[in-house]
């Protein structure tokens, strides 16, 4: 009976998550079949999509298992490039859509879990900081490799080059060359599979796994390595298996939101996949509150939405983006407003636990 | 054959040579005292047993079998289960879920359920608190919610680090009479223990160890009135 009370109350937590992608999804929906939504609104649809699928996979690492990921941009390159490279390759031969961009998802996020186990297993070794600026390292690494990547196609096959020098050295079959990716000039006419519907049913699929994966005997795994390590391996505890799981599965979703974020974009640079985009996914996590998926969801479509918001501002924009990410952050930590929040969400919950519980008298009585 | 065996011991913590060539027996159904001053090298010699660092040379051999280089997870499945020093739980989750954790090496649903009964029926506290978040509890109740959880692995030896640190008198005399209960019930024990004169009160046999060395050995009642024991330990 205890332990039934206890999944209550995290399956009652985890519906309102996803009713809250739910709704945001018909309010999209709705909003965009009328026709009233403007091309801004709609062009904003799939980088929110792809930020929350970043929060919420970041937050399993950060907020779950306890260890600060700096790198998680590389691993969004990663499924990004291998989600294009795929799309390329096969546009003139899978003709559909739907069966090409499935395929593509699930070999962008495979790649980015296999690098995700690559690094894993070195960087997992460390902990705190150090484990913060390996990772950091690793997803820099991750961006220039990808940076200096040619792959050319030819009537001799398939060329992978690392590097300029080795791409101009090479003598291709000139009339029958095919570039697929140019180096930092990225890769170029990825078919346009990405829409906000795909982008909901990625969220949606994502926050099933994480949170069925955070309330299993795996996540409990994980989450006693975040409390305590030494007492996780004193009850027998496998803390390098779970950890690596753990970052896998993270990397694996970061793979994903690649996917659909490189599938939105006609063209594709690494550079875009640098630590400014790890620290902003990062950014989400921290003011949704670590651990919590509902706020990072929530931070994410906050975050993604303001620049654009705040376009009438022009050259202020940033600043202001800046400035009110500061206020956001003070009054998200500070202890007088979670006490006004307790006070106007608690009379709220107050009056509707009253309420309920005038009816369970009732229905005693009758 | 001794349950736990462990000759000549030696490991190194960093540049230090904290453990010097130790040896030292625990039969089944036995429990031993480590006892010592700070810094002695108690906590390093439990936490070499369970695999949590590393030995230099030597072999700990667990019901015949050499355990020095397995991994930790590996030797709480051989029945080996430990409570670490400092009241080691799971500050975030809840106690129901510390305890399940405890049992995370076993399969058996319906076996859990019934230490898990055994647990509450030792701890009734901890069944009151079962929901609460471990963080919450007062520090007599996690060093009981860490006994707890290392009885949920249904182990066939226990290694406790100091469980009395740190705890009221009255908590104290509950930690030793519970210990005094998991002996009754066969399991064996090995206690690390500051407590000096509480530790051989409920040990069969003790060792002392001294820089690294056992200085010391002998039955806890032997121990007890031995002068340079009594001088240095327990403060006669």
């Amino acid at each position: 009976m205890k332990s039934l009370n206890n999944l209550n109350k995290n399956t009652k937590r985890n519906m309102i998550t996803y009713g809250i992608v739910v709704a945001m999804f018909v309010f999209c929906f709705v909003y965009t079949a009328t026709g009233a939504a403007s091309n801004l609104f709609q062009g904003i649809l799939v980088p929110i999509c792809v930020n929350v699928i970043l929060a919420i996979s970041l937050n399993l690492t950060v907020g779950i298992l306890g260890e600060l990921s700096l790198g998680h941009a590389g691993f969004m390159c990663v499924g990004a490039f291998a989600g294009s490279i795929f799309s390329v390759m096969t546009s003139s031969s899978i003709e559909s859509a739907f069966i090409r961009f499935p395929l593509a998802i699930i070999i962008g996020g495979i790649a980015a879990a296999i690098i995700g186990i690559l690094v894993g297993i070195p960087v997992l070794r460390l902990r705190g900081d150090y484990l913060a600026i390996v990772t950091l390292a690793f997803g820099e690494i991750i961006k220039n490799i990808v940076n200096n990547l040619y792959i050319v196609k030819d009537s001799s096959g398939l060329h992978m080059l690392i590097g300029v020098d080795a791409y101009n050295n090479m003598e291709f079959d000139p009339l029958n060359k095919n570039v697929i990716v140019n180096g930092a000039m990225g890769i170029t006419g990825t078919p346009k599979d990405s829409n906000y519907i795909a982008g909901f049913i990625l969220i949606a699929i994502t926050l099933v796994v994480i949170l069925n994966l955070v309330n299993s005997r795996t996540g409990r795994a994980i989450m006693s390595i975040r409390d305590n390590r030494i007492a996780a391996e004193s009850v027998g505890i496998n803390i390098t298996k779970y950890k690596l799981i753990a970052f896998t599965i993270s990397a694996f979703f970061a793979g994903v939101a690649g996917v659909l974020y490189s599938h939105n974009l006609s063209s594709l640079v690494a550079t875009k996949f640098d630590y400014n985009y790890s620290i902003l996914i990062l950014v989400f996590v921290v003011l949704g509150g670590i651990g919590s998926m509902r706020g990072s969801i929530i931070a994410a479509v906050i975050l993604t939405a303001l620049p654009e918001l705040l376009r009438g501002l022009s050259d202020y924009r940033m600043l202001m983006y800046a400035i009110i990410l500061i206020v956001m952050m003070l009054v998200n930590n500070n202890e007088n407003m979670s006490y006004y929040k307790e006070k106007l969400f608690g009379g709220i919950k107050g009056k509707f636990a009253a309420k309920k519980n005038q009816n369970d008298g009732m229905k005693g009585v009758s | 054959m001794a349950m736990l065996e462990i000759r000549d011991l030696e490991v190194n913590y960093g540049a230090i040579n904290a453990i010097k060539k130790i040896s030292f027996d625990v039969n089944q159904g036995e429990v031993i005292a480590l006892i010592g001053a700070n810094g002695a090298g108690k906590t390093t010699t439990l936490h070499t047993i369970t695999g949590l660092l590393k030995a230099k040379s030597g072999s700990v051999m667990f019901e015949g079998k050499d355990i020095l280089k397995m991994a930790p997870h590996k030797i709480v499945q051989m029945g080996m289960a430990h409570v670490p020093e400092g009241r080691r739980i799971f500050q975030q989750l809840s106690v129901y879920k510390n305890l399940t954790l405890g049992a995370f090496t076993r399969k058996d649903k319906k076996e859990i359920e019934q230490s898990l009964s055994m647990v509450y029926e030792k701890f009734p506290r901890l069944e009151e608190r079962s929901k609460q978040i471990a963080g919450t509890l007062s520090g007599g109740e996690q060093q009981m919610l860490a006994m707890g959880r290392a009885l949920m692995s249904n182990p066939k030896i226990i290694l406790m680090d100091e469980p009395s640190m740190g705890l009221s008198p009255l908590f104290v005399g509950e930690v030793f009479k519970i210990i005094e209960e998991i002996k009754a019930s066969g399991t064996t024990v090995l206690l690390v223990e500051q407590n000096a004169k509480k530790a051989l009160e409920i040990a069969d046999r003790a060792y002392v160890l001294e820089t690294g060395r056992i200085s010391l050995s002998g039955s806890a009642k032997d121990l007890m009135n031995d002068d340079s024991v009594k001088k240095a330990y327990l403060g006669e």
